[in-house]
């Protein structure tokens, strides 16, 4: 301590050739440091262009909303323009959605290729995830406003519509007339939006920007967060319950044995995760394994029977076909399958820390007066805590964004925000909602880290 | 001592992990109270074997453990009230070490206060007195021994464990703590049982130490007889420094056994535990104990020596010699002034007496 505050106090310390010492250091290490940068460079770019772009990508996607911009500006310079939002705009918006339709049409790529009705299309599509409708009534109007007037004897034959449009368009389709996808526009008037994000938690913008909640009937994502966030609780806490005893088992248990349990710990990784799923269904379905068995193993009595106090009393102890338990396709389904294949992921960080822990510390708790149990609590418990806290944050992060089960063994009230994320890739294509949910479940993972540091400190993880 | 009723007594202890060997083969020892005890030998004797059946954390196999005359082979580990300090110290590095000091006393339901009393004493009884909210893994090997030996000694138990709990520290720290320890013995009135595999810990620190090997006690007596007077040549070459001649005895004559070395030297012993005539016997000599050029007619014992090597040590030159058939027989001479003038290849003569040649077993 005083060493450093006396360097400090007074001339930089120099070499012996008059060089700064820092400088001096510097140089020396400057060749190490390059050499170890050259060799971290292949998995360094692989990280970049595996995982930081494509999650750089997939957060700009949830926020960006310039395309329609670029497509539609005049209409939404005019929609800044529209005073009484309750009301049908003027003829000038109407001219300004022809408008901007035109100039589209014709914009070339770098080939000289036509690529305006693409544009329009994605615009359409776009617009859709507002207001439903939006994708069929512009393309019937790009078709209808981009007619050439074959009558004409002009070189550059007119388009058939001229303004006003405002009659034009709405003889054409009376939608034109609903307010309501007029007002939607409003959503989508700035280059970013937070639209994406609202309606993954149940939200939309009103006319004006501003956030309301959604019609009850159109409600969905709400419940699924909060029964992501259920499932990956309950399974967390399951696995913790099931992983402790056995990684302590493990770490403890004479060499010969302990390798024994560890195959069987590791068995489920050498099956496919398909088969596993599958053979739990087998176990689980309503004429399942496990319910044949307690139909067959379960005593049966029914019948009146005199107890004392009650009197006569009707008693139906049968265990019988009615009251086989549904325990796939449902929340439990999901519970019980999750547990099982994300069990390793629990016992093998508490394991490795528990094999950290010298056997001396529990002998010396009972050497110095602690019964068994008093010392477990006491000396080995908390030493585990880092494995424990590993093992939860691993289990929690696989589940929150687990897929295949939920699918597999969901049914409609097991499956989880995976699953949506899955459909709006594939199905809907609303890859800006797909985006905003895996950006939401990222932000879920970042919070927990960010308290699991604050509770327990990250410098106390151990993941094996 | 001896009249005291013994605090510890093992009594026909055998102990066996597999069912095919015998760790411990028949082990009987007595602890007065207030006695320091060291248990010594090489690692796989069956020391520490002993010393965990005492703690509880081994059953015996055969034979009954007493503590203050009950028997305790029944008795789990927690109830015994025996304090123990482990080979690397088991301090909990999840607690302070305050809160390793109360642990014990938390468990005995004692109340905060005398709690933090207790606890304080036990501090300033090992220097360590501000240290108290400190964690285990800041402080320094010497300070997690004191720790350790404080912890064992906080709820006052009637018996004190060791099991090398100076292994891990470095020379000087292990020399001062063995004065420590020896001192917090005495002052305290303890009674210790300790473990090591250090003949100078033990021959520094015990009133009596139990010389194992495989599973057997050579030789239970005070760090000076088993010096002077080792009943066995495992005992003679463990303790110290030691010369060997082996040779076949060819007579016995009351204290005295003459013996023919196998270089065909006649050596004249004094008898301690040889067989009959013609038994294999080894003769223990202590380098310090050899005399160079004595007086003609002051030895028993006078052979030609060729000197091989001169090692300067400062307080002693040791010296190796080769002498009745060996070439590795070495003799400390002091560095005094009248020392005679010896050099490498030079013959002298060497000698010693009657009484500091043992002859020994075989």
């Amino acid at each position: 301590m005083s060493d450093t505050s006396i360097t400090n106090s007074q001339e930089p310390l120099l070499t012996n050739d008059g060089v700064p010492l820092k400088e001096s250091l510097r140089k020396s290490l400057r060749r190490t440091k390059i050499r170890s940068f050259l060799l971290i460079l292949a998995p360094l770019s692989f990280l970049l262009f595996m995982f930081v772009t494509p999650i750089g990508s997939l957060l700009s996607r949830s926020i960006d909303d310039i395309q329609i911009n670029n497509v539609f500006p005049q209409t939404f310079a005019q929609y800044e323009q529209w005073e009484d939002k309750s009301q049908l705009p003027s003829e000038e918006m109407f001219a300004a959605v022809i408008n901007d339709i035109r100039v589209t049409i014709k914009i070339k790529d770098s080939e000289g290729n036509l690529i305006g009705k693409n544009l329009l299309g994605r615009s359409g599509t776009r617009m859709t995830y507002e207001y439903s409708g939006w994708k069929s009534l512009i393309s019937k109007t790009v078709k209808e406003a981009l007619k050439v007037d074959k009558k004409s004897k002009e070189d550059v034959k007119p388009f058939k519509w001229e303004a006003p449009y405002k009659e034009k368009m709405i003889k054409r389709d009376k939608r034109w007339a609903k307010v309501e996808f007029w007002q939607s526009l409003g959503a989508m008037k700035d280059p970013y939006t937070m639209g994406y994000y609202l309606n993954a938690v149940d939200l939309k913008y009103d006319a004006n920007k501003n956030i309301v909640q959604k019609e009850e009937y159109l409600k969905i994502y709400n419940t699924i967060w909060v029964r992501t966030l259920k499932v990956s609780l309950m399974v967390t806490l399951f696995c913790l319950l099931l992983a402790y005893p056995v990684a302590y088992l493990l770490a403890t248990l004479p060499m010969r044995t302990s390798n024994l349990l560890m195959i069987c710990v590791l068995m489920p990784f050498w099956t496919s995760l398909l088969v596993r799923i599958v053979a739990w269904m087998i176990m689980l379905q309503q004429n399942g394994v496990v319910n044949d068995t307690l139909i067959n193993i379960l005593p049966c009595f029914e019948g009146m029977v005199n107890l004392p106090f009650f009197g006569a009393t009707n008693i139906d102890l049968c265990f019988s076909d009615e009251d086989r338990i549904p325990m796939m396709y449902n929340f439990t389904g999901t519970i019980i399958v999750m547990t099982q294949v994300l069990l390793p992921f629990m016992i093998l960080p508490i394991y490795s820390v528990m094999k950290g822990i010298p056997p001396s510390y529990m002998k010396a708790a009972q050497n110095l007066g602690a019964t068994p149990t008093w010392a477990f609590i006491r000396v080995y418990m908390p030493q585990s805590v880092p494995g424990i806290g590993a093992g939860c944050i691993l289990v929690f992060i696989v589940a929150i964004g687990y897929y295949i089960t939920p699918e597999l063994v969901g049914g409609k009230d097991g499956i989880m925000i995976g699953n949506f994320v899955a459909r709006e890739m594939q199905r809907t294509l609303n890859w800006g909602l797909a985006a905003a949910m895996g950006a939401i479940l990222l932000a879920a993972v970042l919070i927990l880290y960010w308290a699991y540091d604050r509770l327990i400190g990250l410098d106390n993880l151990k993941m094996g | 001592m001896s009249n005291k009723e013994p605090l510890v007594k093992f009594e026909n202890v055998q102990k066996s992990y597999d069912g095919e060997i015998l760790v411990v083969k028949d082990f009987n020892l007595d602890v007065a109270p207030g006695e320091f005890v060291t248990m010594l030998g090489p690692s796989g004797s069956g020391k520490t074997t002993c010393l965990m059946m005492l703690a509880g954390f081994e059953p015996t196999t055969n034979g009954t453990i007493y503590l203050k005359g009950k028997p305790i082979n029944n008795v789990p580990p927690h109830k015994r009230g025996i304090g123990m300090v482990f080979q690397n110290y088991a301090l909990f590095p999840h607690m302070t070490v305050a809160e390793n000091l109360a642990f014990p006393l938390e468990v005995r339901k004692f109340g905060k206060a005398e709690r933090e009393a207790k606890v304080n004493r036990a501090l300033d009884m090992v220097q360590l007195g501000e240290f108290g909210q400190r964690r285990p893994m800041q402080l320094s090997g010497g300070q997690q021994q004191r720790v350790a030996v404080a912890r064992s000694l906080v709820f006052d138990p009637d018996l004190v464990l060791m099991d090398e709990p100076l292994g891990a520290l470095d020379k000087n720290l292990r020399e001062q703590m063995q004065y420590e320890i020896k001192h917090l013995h005495e002052s305290l009135g303890l009674t210790v049982v300790y473990v090591t595999h250090d003949q100078t810990e033990a021959l520094t620190m015990s009133n009596r130490i139990a010389v194992f090997n495989d599973g057997v006690v050579l030789q239970c007596s005070s760090p000076e007889d088993l010096y002077e007077k080792p009943e066995n040549s495992f005992v003679a070459n463990f303790i110290g420094e030691n010369n060997r001649l082996t040779g076949t005895v060819e007579a016995i004559k009351g204290n005295t056994a003459t013996v023919k070395t196998d270089s065909g030297d006649v050596v004249i012993a004094t008898k301690v535990n040889v067989g009959k005539v013609g038994d294999r016997a080894t003769l223990s000599l202590r380098p310090e104990r050899i005399m160079v050029a004595p007086k003609k007619g002051k030895t028993p014992n006078t052979y030609s020596a060729k000197v091989e090597e001169l090692i300067y040590h400062g307080d002693h030159i040791r010296t190796r010699f080769s002498v009745c058939g060996h070439d590795d027989f070495i003799v400390k001479i002091p560095n005094s002034i009248d020392n005679v003038d010896l050099k490498k290849g030079k013959q002298v003569d060497i000698g010693w007496m009657l009484e500091d040649c043992l002859a020994l077993d075989g």
